[in-house]
């Protein structure tokens, strides 16, 4: 028994280990990839022969620094107007699909599902000509409203979910205890629905976030382009120099945000907060 | 402390269904009522019309005298407590307590909020508890929680949602007992629902029986148990069940499957004109008649009959006699069984008998009946025919008359406390 045991825990721990390298690996080249130099690009080793900012300071200070910061504004501007949305949205969405009981709910959530699978690629053609047309081609809203349509739907089902799992016996407890609705519903229901939508915003928020295909398709100029797309706009010092120390340095900036977020709410996203509100 | 009144209360659904259908119960301030019934009888609807969670179709109710029908359940002041708990997870024990209080703005100094919750959970042993979280509680834990933030604000009554059903058959029995003292000892006015025939019995000053949102009779348990009104609450009360046995009366004699019974007058004049009518005999009012002291003797009647098996159990043993009845009889009994939430109810008829007694399945065997105590019941109505609704009344004025006592008793010691 104990044999066997220790024997499963080696087994999790090599593939544990070996995801870890698989998913790590290519983050870790890009990261030591950044702290080349141009010549360095093409030594064949893994890390540089001199640790330097080079092409940090292009990016951010240098040639490529009018590119990349307004992209960067563009993303996180985007993203966040995004994610507000789709979690608001989302939000009395999932709220009304676990609590009430009315007809056509199976419908949006199906509809809901049927958009989250639709290709891209397929609506960005006519997309773009409609864009045009109406002028939201190349703006901040032109992003957005795509952007809503690959976030929403993921964000109704995981709320959905999680409201489904919230003893809504609270809320009558706490009416009964002496709570107006809104009381019963702030001091409640709120605490234990704000970590399923935390996850939600920051699901959305990455999803937005990493979008190259309507960021490519859909601009045109530094006024909406984000991130993703603006690093393949970006050109080296010379015609024959390869951009990949600044792409690469470029990559690393954007992925920060992500990770800082990650870290910062990992708890609130594992929370087992409803633990313990019933039997169990 | 309150008076509750419940008047014609009528709990209709969209599809017309009533859940609750003409309910009328008066509660004494500092009474202790149950709520019985099997599931889908609409005594959950019942306690969530009292404290405001589900809407009145028609009728009264009525708090001290004062109708509360469209008050929100935050002004009834009424406490409840929830099947489940309905603890604040994210609130530690002490917060979970003092949530009534806090809600009160500004009523509550902090001070206060401080003592009157170490008071309330000094009282249930949760001192030690107070700075965790309900997650890492036990399930009696949870449920004494839950019962203190029900005493901390000083509701005008306690409703009490089967509360106990979540917890394992030990724990069950201690909570009840602690359940029942704190009522005594508050002298506070409670409603309490369940399906648990122990707690029906052993807590309530008195019982509401509920059948598909009929109330059937509300007594004293011993009432229940000793005059039910008719076939479903003579039924329902009592473990295991009362036998119906169907017979035929002919000149103040029954006749039945296991053999003749002779019966008093006053029964049989009670029971005159029916055709056919059900015996109904609790287990224990059978005994191997060997046992039996001759002075009891002549109260009853002796007849054979051959069990199929006997279960000893130390105190006492049970046997079982299968008898074939009527198609007729067989459905009615059925669907009394449907009734009462079992899946059919067999033609069987269980005896307890003395833990001494020799008897063994499948031999013939003497048995004694006390016919003083049994019961005839109309088929077609289910009415019990013999019910002696004075004796019965006596039984349930016996119990509030307990009840006071206990009360005074409890206040006076609080007294001599304080």
């Amino acid at each position: 028994m104990k044999g066997s045991r220790t024997k499963e825990r080696v087994v999790w721990t090599v593939i544990s280990i070996f995801v870890l390298v698989y998913a790590l690996f290519p983050v870790a080249s890009i990261l030591a990839t950044s702290f080349k130099e141009p010549s360095d690009l093409t030594s064949g080793k893994f890390l540089p022969t001199n640790w330097s900012g080079v092409n940090y300071e292009e990016i951010l200070v240098g040639d490529a620094q009018g590119l990349f910061l307004s992209s960067l504004w563009n993303s996180i501007g985007i993203a966040l107007i995004a994610t507000f949305i789709a979690v608001v949205l989302a939000t009395l969405c999932a709220y009304a699909i676990a609590r009430l009981d009315f007809p056509g709910k199976k419908l949006i959530l199906t509809t809901a599902l049927a958009v989250s699978i639709f290709p891209v690629i397929s609506i960005v053609t006519p997309l773009f000509n409609l864009w045009r047309t109406i002028g939201l081609y190349d703006t901040w809203p032109g992003l957005i409203i795509p952007y809503l349509s690959l976030t929403l739907p993921i964000s109704i089902w995981t709320l959905a979910a999680f409201f489904r799992q919230i003893p809504w016996e609270l809320e009558q407890a706490a009416q009964v205890d002496g709570a107006t609705t809104w009381q019963a519903f702030r001091k409640a229901i709120v605490p234990l629905a704000a970590p399923g939508v935390f996850t939600t915003a920051i699901i959305a928020f990455f999803i937005a976030w990493n979008d190259f295909v309507y960021g490519i398709s859909l601009t045109s100029t530094e006024a909406a382009r984000p991130v993703p797309a603006a690093l393949a706009f970006f050109t080296g010092a010379s015609q024959f120099e390869a951009p990949v120390g600044a792409i690469s340095a470029a990559a690393i900036i954007v992925t920060i945000p992500i990770v800082l977020l990650v870290l910062l709410f990992q708890r609130q996203i594992v929370s087992g907060l409803t633990q313990g509100a019933v039997k169990g | 402390m309150a008076s509750i009144t419940l008047k014609n209360l009528v709990k209709q659904y969209g599809d017309g269904y009533p859940a609750v259908n003409n309910v009328s119960i008066d509660i004494a301030d500092g009474e202790f009522i149950i709520l019985v019934g099997p599931s889908g009888c609409g005594k959950s609807t019942l306690l969530r019309m009292i404290v405001g969670l589900e809407d009145i179709t028609s009728g009264d109710l009525l708090i001290n005298g004062e109708r509360v029908n469209e008050k929100a359940p935050r002004d009834r002041n009424l406490a409840m407590v929830f099947q489940n708990y309905a603890l604040y997870p994210h609130l530690t024990v002490f917060e979970n307590i003092a949530f009534p209080l806090r809600l009160g703005k500004g009523k509550h100094t902090e001070d206060e909020i401080k003592r009157l919750v170490t008071d309330a959970a000094r009282t249930l042993e949760l001192t030690d508890h107070l700075e965790r979280k309900p997650g890492n509680l036990s399930g009696g834990q949870r449920q004494r929680v839950a019962m203190g933030r029900a005493i901390v604000r000083h509701a005008d009554a306690f409703l009490f949602d089967e509360p106990l059903s979540n917890l394992d058959a030990k724990l069950r029995g201690q909570m009840r007992s602690e359940i029942s003292q704190m009522q005594r000892r508050l002298g506070v006015t409670s409603v309490y629902v369940t399906h648990d025939q122990t707690e029906a019995m052993t807590l309530g000053d008195r019982v509401a029986v509920l059948k598909k949102g009929v109330l059937q009779q509300i007594a004293s348990p011993r009432e229940l148990y000793e005059q039910p009104v008719n076939l479903f609450v003579a039924g329902f009360i009592g473990s295991p069940s009362m036998n119906f046995l169907p017979a035929t009366l002919e000149g103040g004699v029954l006749k039945t499957a296991i053999g003749n019974i002779g019966i008093s007058v006053d029964k049989a004049t009670a029971a005159e004109g029916k055709r056919v009518v059900l015996v109904g005999v609790r287990p224990e009012y059978f005994e191997d008649a060997s046992m039996v002291d001759d002075a009891k003797r002549p109260h009853g009647s002796t007849f054979t009959a051959e069990l199929t098996h006997t279960e000893w159990l130390g105190n006492e043993q049970y046997g079982y006699i299968n008898f074939d009845p009527d198609p007729e009889v067989r459905s009615l009994l059925d669907s009394l069984a449907r009734d009462m939430d079992a899946d059919e109810l067999r033609p069987q008829i269980v005896v307890t008998l003395d833990a001494a007694s020799r008897i063994r399945g499948g031999r013939p065997a003497e048995l004694w009946l006390d016919t003083r105590r049994l019961h005839l019941f109309d088929p077609e109505t289910g009415e019990n025919l013999t019910r002696d609704a004075e004796a019965g009344a006596a039984l349930t004025e016996e119990a509030n008359t307990a009840r006071a006592e206990e009360i005074a008793n409890a206040r006076g010691r609080e007294g001599a406390n304080a």
